[in-house]
């Protein structure tokens, strides 16, 4: 599983400590964030999850114990990973084809204090991936050029999604066909509108599905 | 008179009787009978099944039944799928198609499970039998698209075309253009164990517009959303039909398109597939729902609510295969709508996980054991489970004939009295008097292994992991359950004793695998010499049993039945037990 996991453990493991109540969030004041069944848990593993995000890849619904859904690689999940016994659980092929790989990358928003991490492998299409960071940073709205429609507005920032690819140019989302984006992206960056002037397209870009 | 009326028939009299025969078990019966009905039926038997390549030699059966139009063979033991064989064990096809090349012109039909096949003997299958139709290559090996390729150009007659979880070397996606433009009599094709490049689709569009039988298709994850709608329209005929990757941006003008393909699919029953799915777009198969009876979606990593709607479509599902997503509510929307569900599958989405991530408990199956009263075949894969549960689920469903456990966490307890799931498992046994195939997980003491003894009377395969205290618990197994053929244990204290004992047992089941347990090598070697109609395997890869003392366990043994002898392609960390290669083994 990926070992750039295991260099967040470090912050996770606050060992009891009421890590939610120290918790920097970005939603408005007053915001509940989804917790979990509510108990104060110690261990790393929920830490993890709660701070990268409760919803990644699907902001409607999380399970009922509140947590995300996410496949959070077993290293973030104990401070020592568990031995894993061959063929144990029988299920097959599974290094093949059901577990994805991780692609962590960074986001950025402009005049946010911290930056976060999405696992772009959570993701199938642009739409979940702009659904999720705008849930992420609730307060700023993220332009979104595919759909061509504006997203509400809330406080009347609007922000254009751009990411650093493989040559280190900064291009705008959605382009590319989606697992070309994914292969490509080191990192993202919501830009404030007006510091895109003269990048952001007037016309929305064509973007084909994955072919 | 009358009494010597069965000597009269004519030959051509009984053998137009036994055409009518098919099964294998009794084909064998009628060839007990007498001497000339041996000799008649050899000579009209059709279908060959050979559940263990090693069990005989292509040479022995090629002599026995000289006009054999199909033939299917298994290879490597059933715990290979999870890696427990080491790559090179064998199970090669070669050595079959090349000696039924020259006696079975005329085969129509080949079907192997777990074996190696190469593209040589891909080459030689197309170059060899003029009216070859059926190709099912399921879990194989060894192979790659040139081999395809190859079928492809020869096989003028082939129907059915099926590469079913096939590990295939993807060179490139031109194969399926090696189809002639002459070619149309494709009735089932499945790809979708296919990588990205290994199918081009144009060519696929080309030969699906040609096939007007086709009738079965699965596509790999390679093939977009946005190409299925057309793929559909040349084929509404379809029957069963597996998607590509189903995931798209989400566009008005797509979606539609795609429902109004499948709409237009009246015959549609089966669909598979469903590799990153777009919740948004499963509604454009809703128009089929109400008619399909199977549906997979162990691939389809879409959350609880989207699966419950899904599932609620469906009210005539038979077959459903899903992961744990679908939690318990959703397995309890199943329990109420889909009455005929016969077989269920519940994968797990994090199965290396230590925690659950997702709300999937044994309250899932409890409701569907008592909401589907024709539910007859179980996998499911949990977190924790009861015995209460247990003896439940067996109290409602007496008709279970297939149930798999696995609790993910080896020596799990029960979660409400932390007891053993002895009496979980003997109640399945117990109530479930048609149970075929059983597998254990949890926390099992030998008591279990008593029940299973005294009541799985008609158990043809037990798989094992992590179970029982002593010898007694084999013992129980292996002398009391009458039918069983397969047994396979991993990681179980059993050792010498129970297996000594019942040895001549084994001569009455297929093959016996046993990893990572307590079997010494001196009795692997006792069972090897003094059993001459077994072959007794070690497979050991720290080197020679030899070279380590008489009671020291071995890693791995599989013992199987065979009239052929040990077998001449084990790789060096194979070792037989049989008396004349114990030469081999100073």
């Amino acid at each position: 599983m990926s070992s750039e996991n295991g260099k967040l453990l470090p912050e996770t493991d606050a060992g009891g400590l009421n890590f939610e109540a120290t918790e920097l969030t970005l939603g408005l004041p007053g915001e509940s964030r989804v917790t979990s069944d509510g108990v104060a848990k110690l261990g790393s593993k929920r830490g993890f999850s709660e701070t990268v995000d409760l919803s990644l890849g699907d902001n409607k619904n999380t399970n009922k114990f509140g947590q995300s859904q996410i496949d959070v690689p077993e290293a973030a999940k104990s401070p020592v990973s568990k031995a894993q016994v061959v063929g144990w659980p029988p299920v097959r092929g599974y290094a093949k084809r059901r577990t994805k790989s991780c692609k962590y990358v960074k986001v950025a928003v402009d005049g946010a204090p911290y930056l976060r991490k999405v696992d772009l492998e959570m993701y199938n299409t642009y739409q979940q991936l702009l659904t999720s960071l705008e849930d992420m940073f609730s307060c700023f709205t993220i332009r979104n050029y595919l759909s061509d429609k504006k997203l509400d507005q809330v406080n009347g920032i609007e922000y254009v999604p751009t990411y650093e690819d493989k040559d280190g140019d900064w291009m705008l989302v959605g382009d590319v066909p989606w697992q070309m984006f994914v292969e490509s992206c080191k990192r993202l960056r919501l830009m404030k509108s007006s510091e895109a002037v003269g990048l952001a397209p007037r016309t929305p870009p064509k973007c084909s599905s994955a072919s | 008179m009358q009494k010597r009326l069965a000597y009269s028939l004519p030959d051509e009299v009984l053998e137009h009787v036994f055409s009518f025969i098919q099964s294998d078990k009794d084909r064998n019966a009628v060839s007990a009978v007498c001497k000339s009905w041996y000799e008649i039926e050899r000579w009209c038997r059709r279908k060959i099944f050979v559940g263990n390549c090693y069990a005989v030699s292509p040479g022995m059966v090629i002599r026995r039944f000289p006009e054999v139009r199909s033939v299917e063979l298994k290879g490597k033991p059933h715990f290979a799928d999870f890696n427990l064989v080491p790559d090179g064990w064998g199970g090669y096809v070669l050595p079959w198609i090349a000696e039924m090349a020259g006696a079975y012109p005329w085969l129509e039909a080949i079907r192997l499970k777990r074996m190696v096949v190469t593209d040589e003997s891909l080459e030689l299958i197309a170059k060899s039998f003029k009216n070859f139709k059926v190709l099912v290559l399921s879990s194989c090996e060894g192979f790659s698209t040139d081999g395809l390729a190859a079928i492809a150009a020869s096989c003028k007659n082939l129907r059915e075309l099926d590469l079913r979880e096939s590990d295939v070397d993807d060179l490139s996606g031109h194969w399926l253009s090696n189809f002639p433009e002459t070619y149309t009599s494709m009735v089932s094709l499945n790809i979708s164990c296919l990588g990205s490049d290994e199918v081009s689709i144009s060519a696929l569009e080309r030969l699906v517009s040609r096939c007007p039988n086709l009738r079965s298709l699965r596509l790999n994850r390679a093939v977009p959303l946005d190409k299925i709608a057309n793929i559909l329209r040349l084929a509404p005929q379809l029957i069963e039909f597996g998607t590509g990757a189903y995931s798209a941006e989400l566009r008005s003008d797509v979606f539609s398109n795609l429902a109004g393909a499948f709409s237009n699919c009246k015959e549609l029953k089966s669909l598979s597939g469903f590799w990153d799915v777009v919740p948004d777009y499963l509604p454009a198969i809703y128009s089929v729902c109400s008619r399909l009876t199977s549906l997979n979606l162990s691939y389809a990593t879409i959350q609880s609510p989207d699966l419950l709607k899904l599932v609620s479509h469906c009210p005539s599902l038979q077959r459903l295969l899903v992961l744990d997503y679908i939690e318990d509510s959703g397995l309890e929307a199943l329990a109420s709508n889909c009455k005929d569900l016969q077989e269920l599958r519940v994968f797990p989405s994090d199965p290396f996980g230590v925690e659950p991530n997702a709300s999937l408990t044994e309250q899932g199956l409890v409701a569907v054991s008592l909401g589907c009263p024709k539910l007859q075949s179980v996998l499911y894969f949990c977190r924790r489970m009861s015995n209460a549960a247990l003896v439940t689920i067996a109290k409602n469903r007496p008709n279970l004939t297939r149930f798999r456990l696995c609790i993910i966490e080896p020596r799990t307890a029960d979660y409400l009295t932390l007891e053993p799931f002895d009496i979980g498992f003997g109640a399945i046994v117990e109530h479930c008097k048609d149970l075929r195939r059983l597998s254990l997980s949890g926390l099992l003491t030998d008591l279990v292994f008593e029940y299973i003894g005294t009541y799985a009377k008609k158990l043809e395969m037990l798989s094992v992991a992590f179970a029982g205290d002593s010898d007694l618990g084999l013992h129980y197994v292996l002398s009391g359950c009458k039918s069983l053929r397969k047994l396979e244990i991993r990681d179980c204290p059993f050792g010498d004793k129970a297996l000594l004992a019942n040895a001549s047992k084994l001569e009455t089941m297929r093959s016996l695998w046993m990893s990572s347990c307590s079997v010494s090598y001196g009795a692997c070697k006792l069972l090897g010499q003094k059993m001459p109609k077994l072959n007794a395997e070690v497979i050991d890869e720290r080197g020679p049993p030899g070279s380590r003392p008489e009671s020291c366990p071995v890693e791995k043994l599989y013992i199987y039945r065979s009239v052929a002898g040990p077998r001449f392609d084990m790789p060096p960390f194979v070792w037989t037990m049989n008396e004349d290669s114990t030469l081999r083994l100073s």
